[in-house]
């Protein structure tokens, strides 16, 4: 790989041991790739807290947490010093809330360790965000801007809606990227990568947030990890649909990026998305295809008593707490039933200025923050059957928790929470 | 007595026969072991299980089957940014494949392979889908960028 005369610096330790681990990193993962050069990026989103076991047994063994950041985020062996962060960068979701630790059947002093470990993220710059979707709370990258991202459901996002530039890095690259500004300069970040290569066509109008979740599910286990083109696109989908669409092709394929046509902003025409080129294939999606992929996220429902809902996959907007308050206001949660809903702790802040916060807990339900049942595996006791509203989250809670999972509108999760009942077809 | 084949007559390749492919080193290193293969992408986060190494993706066709130590072969990964990490901590656990094989290069399979210290190719001459069947042995010579296969 190619590197500058200032990376090259880096490499041989005139940054301190932590930058030099780090480039090291950057240039085994670049040769991995195949990439020729690495490009500048100040915007990285990523995990370097530690919230398991497992790693709170590393740093208690191995020298705290620069042990830890040395070993998950560095893929360093040798612990070295961790210096403050050179890039701008926004801490992901957790594996629990801090703030309900009983719920997420966390230990209280696993809760200290971790606090030791948010204290620390901090002092070395990187904001506490804790949510799977940092563009809704003071991370929105322009146009064009290269970004070092993690979090599926993330990435998508940054590449399709708003044009940024990443591709869907780990753990260990976003840490060496936080220390040199670096990135490998390959895939989304070129213009080549970024050109759709297959086309979807819409026969059905797509409008509900359902809707957009079932087209994401379908699509993404079409394309997989290619880049689709989709035209025929009615309503201007808007935040809430795209953070869905998004994070649900991206779990039932790898999809990274997408190009609505007339909507996103590398779209104008099939043409530009494409580069020029036709699209390789171009599949049609319409009520057939709707009702199949709907049967097929719901297959492993059997049971139709609720024991669990779960709202905010992806972290829920203020737009989506507002219409479930409107939803549950004045209502119950079954008491053989239970609603937890995930949001960023900013939004909550917000939630709970508007009154809905207490609306949501009048009814029984919680809102909570910084994670979500996939990332903490912390269910309600008992849960054998969860509701959700996200084609991810009920693509992930079968495998990781063995639970039966019900997909459908938020307006049919609601429902479910107060009457203890899946009662959609 | 074993004989070495041309990869593309290997379907007819019978037991102890020998056979070669050709690749990119993505991790260098040379480790040998039995082939798991699967035609089907693997999801890190929420797909494998690192504690035991085994394969949980609900309808997955490697469900419950365990890679640790073995050559996995596989056309590439998705899901969750999370794939490298589940590798990094199953290196960590010592149930990490002890090689790997696949086709479709990504961030998250390069990283992963990368952090997981094991072996790994890429952008073969014959496809190893084509080529290797879960049981054969497999050594992986990353540096050398060679794959040599013995049907079981």
């Amino acid at each position: 790989m190619r590197l500058t005369d200032a990376e090259k610096a880096m490499r041989d330790g005139e940054g301190g041991a932590a930058v030099a681990k780090a480039m090291d990193l950057l240039i085994r993962y670049g040769e991995a790739l195949g990439a020729e050069a690495l490009v500048e990026t100040r915007n990285v989103t990523g995990t370097v807290t530690a919230t398991t076991p497992f790693m709170r047994d590393f740093a208690l063994e191995r020298g705290g947490m620069d042990a830890v950041f040395s070993e998950f985020s560095l893929d360093s062996q040798e612990v070295v010093q961790i210096p403050k962060v050179k890039a701008f960068s926004s801490h992901l979701q957790l594996g629990f809330d801090p703030h309900h630790p009983v719920e997420m059947g966390v230990s209280e002093e696993m809760v200290r360790f971790y606090k030791k470990s948010e204290a620390e993220a901090a002092r070395l710059g990187v904001q506490i965000l804790n949510t799977c979707t940092p563009y809704q709370v003071g991370n929105v990258p322009t146009r064009g801007e290269h970004c070092a991202w993690m979090e599926s459901s993330a990435v998508v996002y940054c590449n399709s809606v708003l044009g940024g530039r990443t591709n869907t890095e780990g753990r260990e690259s976003v840490g060496a990227a936080m220390l040199t500004q670096r990135i490998p300069d390959w895939g989304f970040h070129r213009d080549e990568g970024r050109r759709g290569t297959l086309g979807v066509h819409l026969d059905m109008p797509v409008e509900s947030v359902e809707d957009w979740g079932l087209l994401g599910y379908w699509m993404g286990d079409w394309v997989q990890d290619r880049v689709p083109v989709i035209t025929g696109v009615g309503a201007v989908p808007n935040l809430p649909r795209m953070k869905h669409f998004g994070a649900a092709a991206s779990s039932s394929g790898g999809v990274e990026m997408f190009h609505l046509v007339g909507v996103t902003p590398e779209a104008n025409t099939a043409e530009q998305a494409c580069g020029g080129n036709k699209p390789l294939e171009v599949r049609h999606y319409g009520p057939r295809e709707r009702a199949a992929t709907l049967e097929r996220i719901n297959a492993n429902g059997t049971d139709r008593q609720v024991d669990y809902v779960m709202l905010g996959c992806p972290h829920y907007t203020i737009e989506q707490i507002w219409e479930a308050a409107q939803l549950i206001e004045g209502r119950k949660v079954h008491e053989n039933s239970a609603l937890w809903i995930f949001t960023p702790r900013a939004i909550k802040e917000v939630a709970t200025r508007n009154g809905y916060t207490h609306i949501i807990e009048a009814a029984g339900g919680k809102l909570m923050t910084d994670s979500c049942s996939a990332m903490s595996r912390a269910v309600p006791p008992g849960t054998k059957v969860v509701a959700l509203d996200s084609a991810k989250q009920a693509h992930y809670l079968p495998a990781i928790l063995g639970l039966q999972a019900w997909f459908g509108t938020t307006a049919q999760c609601i429902d479910a929470a107060c009457s203890g009942r899946w009662s959609a077809p | 007595m074993n004989s070495t084949v041309n990869a593309e007559a290997q379907a007819d390749a019978g037991t102890g026969t020998t056979i070669l492919i050709r690749g990119r080193r993505v991790v260098p290193g040379v480790a040998e072991g039995e082939a798991l293969v699967t035609t089907e992408p693997i999801s890190g986060w929420g797909g494998v299980d690192p504690r035991n190494g085994t394969v949980v993706e609900t309808r997955h066709e490697l469900r419950g089957q365990s890679f640790a130590g073995k050559v996995l072969v596989f056309p590439g990964a998705k899901g969750s940014s999370g794939w490298s990490a589940q590798f990094h901590v199953a290196r960590m656990m010592g149930t990490a494949p002890a090689a790997w094989l696949f086709n479709q290069m990504t961030t998250k399979v390069a990283l992963g392979t990368v952090v997981s210290h094991a072996p790994a190719m890429t952008d073969f001459d014959i496809d190893p889908l084509t080529v290797i069947r879960t049981g054969d042995w497999v050594r992986v010579d990353a540096d050398a960028g060679l794959v040599t296969i013995t049907r079981k």
